[in-house]
Formats: C-alpha cells, sequence, structure tokens
C-alpha cells in the first residue's frame, strides 16, 4: 500500500494518479479503436476526436458533479465556507452521483454530435477495461477493495497473501487488476466479430462482470445483503445474464430486427 | 474458440447456461456466514470500517486519555507536528468546528507527534492558536505506528461505536469537510 508520495509540502495522491494514468491510456485506446472502426459520422470531422471529447467532458462533469452533490448534502458547511467547493481533495466528493452525472454528461454529448451508438460502444471498450485495470492499481495503492484473511490448513496464511491491514489477507486488488488486463487483452483481440457492432463492448462487460462474480467472493470488505449474499456478486450476476442476452439477440438478425423496431 | 461458440445460437445457449448456472452455485457458496456479520465489533485497524486501534497516552499539561473510554462520543484524533504547514492550515478549522460541536458530543484528540516533535513547541504552537481540546503526546511513536502514520497531518473520524468511518490523508482539511464528516457522525443514535 502507498497511498501517497510526498513531494516536499505535497503529498501526492497515488491513487489518484493511476486513475487518471487509467483515462489517459483508455482514451488514447479509445481513439485508435475509433479510428479501426472507421464509420460515417456525418455530424463529426473525426469520430477519434469526437470519442475523445467525449470521455473528457464526461470525465470533467463527473468530478464536478462529484463535488457539486457532496456540497449539497452538507449546504450548510458549504454555504458557510463556499471556498472549500475548490479544495483539492477527494474526500469531499460523492462518487456515485459523479458516476452518473458524468455517464450522462457523456450520453448528452454523443446523442449531440450524432455519434453512432454501437461504434460509439465498441471505440469505449477497451478504454472501459484499460480504466478497471487502472482501478485495480488504485484500490492497490489505497488498500481499498481489500481482501479476507487468506489461511489454509492449520491456520497457516496462503503463500500469496499479503498482510494488510492487521492481517494475511487475499491480494484481491492484484486479482482484479490481473483479471481486467486479461479482459483488455481479449477485447484488443476482438474475438467476436468486427468492431462497431457494439459486440466487443458487450463482451467487456460480460468478461468484467463474470470477473467480478468470481473474484468477490476473496474480498474482505463485500457488503452484505440477506441471507449473507454479496451484493456485488449478485449485481454482477444479473449484469453478467443481461450481457450475455443482449449478445444472444445481436447474434439474430431478425430478433435483432423486431427489438430495434 | 469464442466466435466459433458464438456463431452458433444452441452453443452460445449452452454457454449462457453454464456459465450463469455456475456463477449462482458459486454465489451461493460464496456466502458470508451468519456468525461472521454479527459477531460484534469489527477488528482493529487504522482504516474504514474497523475498530480504532486504542491508545493511552499522557495529555499535554497533565492527566492521560484512553480512547475506548471515549465509547459513545464522536472522536475525532488529529495526528499533527508543530513543523508541518498544512497541520498549522488547518488547526484554526478543527478549533471551530469543535467549539461548535463539542455540546453535541463531539471530542478532537490533537496527537502532537512528540517523537519527532518537541513538548514546548507543541506547547507553544497550542497557545498559538489557542486551542481548547485535548492534546496527547505520542513520545514514542508506538500510536503513529499503530496508526500506520505515513503523511501529516492524517485523520481519523471515529463514529459513536469506535469505528473508523473516514480518514483523510493530508492536509489542509477545509471547515466544510471537518463539518460534513463529524456532523454525519453526530446524526447517528448515542
Amino acid at each position: 500500500m502507498f497511498p501517497f508520495l510526498r513531494l516536499g509540502p505535497f503529498l501526492l495522491q497515488l491513487p489518484g494518479l493511476a486513475l487518471l494514468a487509467g483515462v489517459w491510456l483508455g482514451s488514447s485506446l479509445a481513439e485508435k479503436e475509433a479510428a479501426r472502426i472507421n464509420v460515417e459520422t456525418p455530424h463529426v470531422a473525426s469520430l477519434p476526436a469526437a470519442i475523445y471529447n467525449l470521455i473528457f467532458y464526461g470525465l470533467i462533469a463527473g468530478i464536478v458533479g462529484a463535488r457539486l452533490t457532496y456540497a449539497a448534502r452538507y449546504l450548510s458547511a458549504y454555504l458557510a465556507n463556499p471556498l472549500s467547493l475548490f479544495a483539492l481533495t477527494p474526500n469531499t466528493l460523492w462518487p456515485g452521483a459523479g458516476l452518473v452525472i458524468g455517464i450522462a454528461v457523456a450520453a448528452l454529448y454523443g446523442r449531440r454530435k450524432g455519434l453512432p451508438f454501437r461504434p460509439t460502444l465498441d471505440a469505449l471498450a477497451p478504454a472501459l477495461a484499460a480504466f478497471m485495470a487502472a482501478l485495480g492499481v488504485a484500490h492497490f495503492l489505497s488498500g481499498d477493495a481489500f481482501g479476507a484473511p487468506a489461511y489454509g490448513p492449520g491456520s497457516v496464511a496462503l503463500p500469496w497473501a499479503i498482510y494488510l491491514w492487521d492481517d494475511y489477507r487475499h491480494p484481491t486488488q492484484i486479482y482484479e487488476t490481473l483479471a481486467a488486463l486479461a479482459v483488455l487483452f481479449i477485447t484488443l483481440k476482438r474475438p467476436l466479430a468486427q468492431p462497431g457492432e457494439g459486440l466487443n463492448f458487450l463482451l467487456v462487460v460480460a468478461l468484467s462482470a463474470a470477473a467480478r462474480v468470481f473474484l468477490e467472493a476473496f474480498r474482505g470488505d463485500s457488503v452484505i445483503w440477506a441471507g449473507g449474499f454479496r451484493a456485488a456478486q449478485v449485481i454482477a450476476l444479473f449484469v453478467l445474464a443481461a450481457s450475455l442476452w443482449l449478445m444472444r439477440v445481436r447474434a439474430q438478425p431478425t430478433t435483432l430486427s423486431a427489438v430495434e423496431t | 474458440m469464442i466466435s466459433h461458440l458464438y456463431k452458433d445460437t444452441r452453443s452460445w445457449n449452452t454457454l449462457m447456461a453454464v456459465v450463469l448456472g455456475l456463477g449462482l452455485l458459486w454465489t451461493f457458496l460464496s456466502r458470508v456466514p451468519p456468525a461472521t456479520t454479527t459477531g460484534g465489533a469489527p477488528p482493529p485497524s487504522p482504516r474504514e470500517g474497523f475498530s480504532a486501534p486504542d491508545f493511552t497516552l499522557d495529555l499535554l499539561g497533565g492527566g492521560q486519555v484512553t480512547l475506548s473510554q471515549l465509547r459513545g462520543k464522536v472522536v475525532m484524533v488529529n495526528l499533527w507536528a508543530s513543523w508541518c504547514p498544512p497541520c498549522r492550515a488547518e488547526m484554526p478549522a478543527i478549533e471551530k468546528v469543535y467549539r461548535t460541536h463539542k455540546d453535541l458530543g463531539l471530542v478532537v484528540l490533537g496527537v502532537n507527534t512528540t517523537f519527532q516533535d518537541t513538548e514546548a513547541e507543541a506547547a507553544t504552537f497550542v497557545r498559538e492558536f489557542g486551542l481548547t481540546f485535548p492534546i496527547p503526546l505520542d513520545r514514542t511513536g508506538a500510536t503513529s505506528n499503530r496508526y500506520q502514520l505515513r503523511g501529516l497531518p492524517t485523520t481519523f473520524f471515529i463514529d459513536r461505536q469506535g469505528v473508523i468511518r473516514s480518514v483523510v490523508i493530508g492536509g489542509p482539511m477545509s471547515e466544510a469537510l471537518i463539518q460534513s464528516k463529524v456532523e454525519d457522525l453526530l446524526q447517528q443514535a448515542p
């Protein structure tokens, strides 16, 4: 765990840097993928540039939205100290709201620019996989998304366990990073079809969901629902089922046209 | 192989059934046993969701404080040193929030990392900022070590059950940040 790097009086937040690196890498991959797809886009001069802008606007809107929604939750505190809105800290963000706002703004941008839906999703597929890998690295650096205690027979710690938060634990951050890199590798191989049909994006979602179903079992910080079920596993299972079903629908042209009409 | 499966609807349906079936089975098998979710307080460790590691320290000006004896109150543990610029910058905001919320059950422990500071400097610092909350002295560094201190200032927001709910590494914290973290915890039932 290396949450920050001290540079003189400044603490450089390494998890945040890892996420930024993921966005940068993802944007580059998305631009390249958009160039490969090479579909007609009557409303924009270049699909790669439009995809880059879509990610950029979504990111900015997500960060600003996360801060504004956090401030709205604690309105009296921010009304008394409005300059706190500009504080350079990740501790006053509402990530869930930021994610929704970022996706909404990116979708609005795409719609306004008339970006083709499925080719755009396919262009974003490697970006999503790269960002998931960066998220794993960020978790490793911050110590978040940590694993459950990892002991074998005789209460002996497993050889690959890491000592974190006062116990030997599954290195779930490494598991999730490796899984995301595998998903990225598969995505770049484009095993299902030529990009542009929306299938590569669905494949990334399906593989990521499958990885989450499997790896969540090793997490030590799962949100637990009734019956002892891990919330993330149940949600990921539904996402996996939905994405596999959508892929099946996409594979059948007649069914697809019925759905589209 | 995937593309071969994908081109054949029947094969794809079989794959879906197998994958989802295995997923369901794995989800069921990896449920968390009820005994581990209702087993009382989480183990101590300096991170969110864990019990705050206990400590007993001498106070600047005399007396002692034990963290576990403050159970039932919202506790903000701020580790600082007099030579640390962000510590200096955030201290007025901490004092202000402490004064406005102490009657609601907020306790601030401004733990001076005395092993890398001096008691005289700490005392001058406290007078300079007019701090009214207790200042425990970590003379040996044992408490900082237990809290895995990696940078100054570092602040832990601890709920009434003694569980760490938020950790802020670095600073200075804004008054709005401190207030938002503290108000969330104070709203919880005693």
